[in-house]
């Protein structure tokens, strides 16, 4: 083998490190820093727990953070419950013409974004809005539902806004299942739920995860959905973290309460690839 | 259960049915946006009022229409601007990643290319709360110790390309790696041992290899500069992207004309993935 000369490589590495770097890595060392860091009366900086103290201290900020992780848990079941049977249709049971055009409309609202997307589901679920409308107009009930900001329109709009990117890597893993397992499975008189739990589900494991992963991040770093969709009730903590940043100035907690999120999803994230024996650099692909 | 085995009639109208259920919760919030969009009212939602096209093309006391808005016409501008230097430079950046990672070997790849995924676990706030904390205090440094005030570092147009193409690259990176590992590698030793440099090499065989891999990361890094909210948000100065821009209005000031825009956005991009979808088919 040659000895490659290097010339290239320190080409293509400098961009690269400059990216991690000034991007990545020295940004979130400025964050843990300034989240340590506390003005006194007098005007000074020290070097303080204040900033993680007042999380502790004052109830709602834990109580949001619980709450948080929790619903986004249960948001990325929900979202696995919702879409497994979907991507299964897609992959094998559907006639193959028509699959390539259902998995083209599954793509469509992704790359509409969640703006829209939240918005059209703040229209369809208002008190005077249409579900309201066309119940009241086919009799159904007499007066408007309450459905906007409700922790269900929250649950809706994050479930939404996540759930496909959910059905794209478990569709990947179905469709490099062989038939022939099940078939087997089935001619040796296996039942739906058998093969479903024995076969399918463990083959499709990592593409679960790494969709799960994905939905689970994209919940718990939502602040569109809870804020346009959630109202005053949603207490979400991405809210408070822009509060602390964008209303009340207050940098230091913000880089505290930010550092935290950190922390929290990433050790969920953690936890998720242990338990199921994956590698995060197969989560992207 | 599967296309080969037989079930129960049951079974198959119960699975269809789900799957039809599945389509409408897709489709019902974009077909009312698109429908409202053309209701001759003053109000975001219900009821019908008739056709008009007044939230596109009006100019009135009461009625702005998308096309009269200069405010949203600038935003949907900026949107572009900021989705053209995004992709751009994360395209580069990142084909150059994964040229790196998957062609070289050298001391901490792991650890590099760990940091190269970690936007895909970082959520958006972070890096957007994160970005503005080190160059606004970059800037205070610049301003006390040179007495430059250097913009860039200040919540404006560049700085929310930057913070964006700091995790598009990543995608970019995915998508290009993605190709490059069902490339052949005998094309590249044959190169270098008929004495081709190695940048030879990489700008006659490898790129044009990648050449599709390349357009549609690039396509994909626009599309997620046009849709972000959660880092640019912070990282937005006096020029609102679409997107922040839209948020302030649903939040504050809500007329049809957001139905307009979101519309348009909608049509855009089901023309777009139509398009694409055709040429994919013609291409097999």
């Amino acid at each position: 083998m040659m000895k490659k000369p290097r010339g290239t490589f320190y080409l293509l590495i400098t961009p690269v490190l400059l990216w991690l770097l000034a991007l990545l890595v020295i940004p979130h060392l400025d964050m843990l820093y300034r989240s340590f860091r506390f003005e006194t009366d007098d005007g000074l900086w020290v070097f303080s727990l204040n900033n993680y103290l007042a999380f502790f201290e004052d109830q709602i900020y834990w109580l949001t953070f619980v709450k948080t992780a929790l619903y986004s848990i249960g948001v990325t079941i929900l979202a696995f419950v919702v879409t497994f049977p979907v991507a299964f249709f897609l992959t094998k049971v559907v006639a193959k013409k028509y699959s390539s055009f259902m998995t083209l409309l599954l793509l469509i609202p992704i790359w509409i974004g969640e703006l829209v997307t939240v918005y059209g589901w703040m229209i369809l679920l208002r008190d005077n809005g249409v579900i309201n409308s066309f119940l009241i107009n086919i009799g159904l009930i007499e007066t408007p539902i309450v459905m906007l900001f409700t922790s269900f329109s929250m649950t809706v709009g994050l479930l939404y806004i996540s759930m496909l990117f959910m059905i794209v890597p478990m569709m990947s893993a179905l469709d490099s299942m062989d038939d022939s397992l099940i078939e087997a499975a089935s001619d040796l008189g296996a039942s739906k739920w058998t093969i479903f739990r024995q076969i399918i589900i463990p083959y499709t494991t990592p593409g679960i995860v790494s969709g799960g992963i994905i939905v689970f991040m994209l919940v718990i770093g939502d602040y569109v959905a809870p804020n346009i969709l959630g109202g005053k009730s949603s207490l979400w903590f991405t809210e408070q973290i822009y509060n602390k940043f964008l209303a009340s100035f207050n940098w230091s907690e913000g880089a505290a309460f930010g550092f935290l999120l950190l922390l929290l999803s990433s050790s969920i994230v953690w936890v998720a690839l242990k338990l199921s024996g994956q590698k995060l650099d197969k989560v992207g692909s | 259960m599967i296309r080969s085995l037989p079930c129960s009639r049951l079974y198959i109208t119960g699975y269809r049915l789900y799957i039809a259920l599945f389509y409408i919760f897709l489709v019902m919030p974009l077909v009312t946006i698109c429908v409202l969009a053309f209701n001759d009212s003053n109000f975001i939602a219900l009821p019908w009022k008739g056709f008009s096209l007044d939230w596109f093309f009006a100019n009135t006391n009461e009625r702005l229409g998308l096309f009269k808005d200069e405010d949203l016409l600038l935003s949907v501008w900026t949107s572009f601007k900021t989705g053209f230097f995004v992709a751009l430079f994360s395209t580069v950046v990142g084909t150059m990643a994964a040229l790196l990672f998957e062609e070289e070997q050298f001391r901490f790849k792991g650890l590099l290319y760990f940091l190269a995924l970690a936007p895909l676990v970082i959520p958006g706030v972070i890096l957007g709360i994160s970005i503005l904390l080190s160059s606004t205090n970059a800037g205070l440094y610049m301003e006390d110790a040179f007495g430059w005030d250097i913009e860039l570092l200040r919540p404006s147009f560049w700085l929310v390309v930057i913070g964006q193409f700091s995790f598009a690259s990543t995608y970019v990176m995915l998508l290009v790696s993605a190709r490059l590992k069902k490339f052949d590698r005998t094309l590249e030793e044959a190169a270098l041992s008929l004495r081709a440099t190695r940048l030879q090499v990489i700008r006659l065989i490898t790129l044009p290899f990648l050449r599709s891999a390349i357009i549609g990361a690039f396509v994909v890094a626009f599309l997620i500069s046009f849709a972000n909210f959660n880092t640019t948000i912070f990282l937005v100065g006096s020029d609102p992207t679409l997107p922040v821009d839209l948020y302030s209005r649903i939040k504050f000031s809500s007329t049809p004309v957001l139905n307009a825009v979101s519309f348009m956005i909608v049509a855009f991009i089901t023309l777009a993935a139509s398009i694409s979808f055709f040429l994919n088919r013609k291409n097999r």
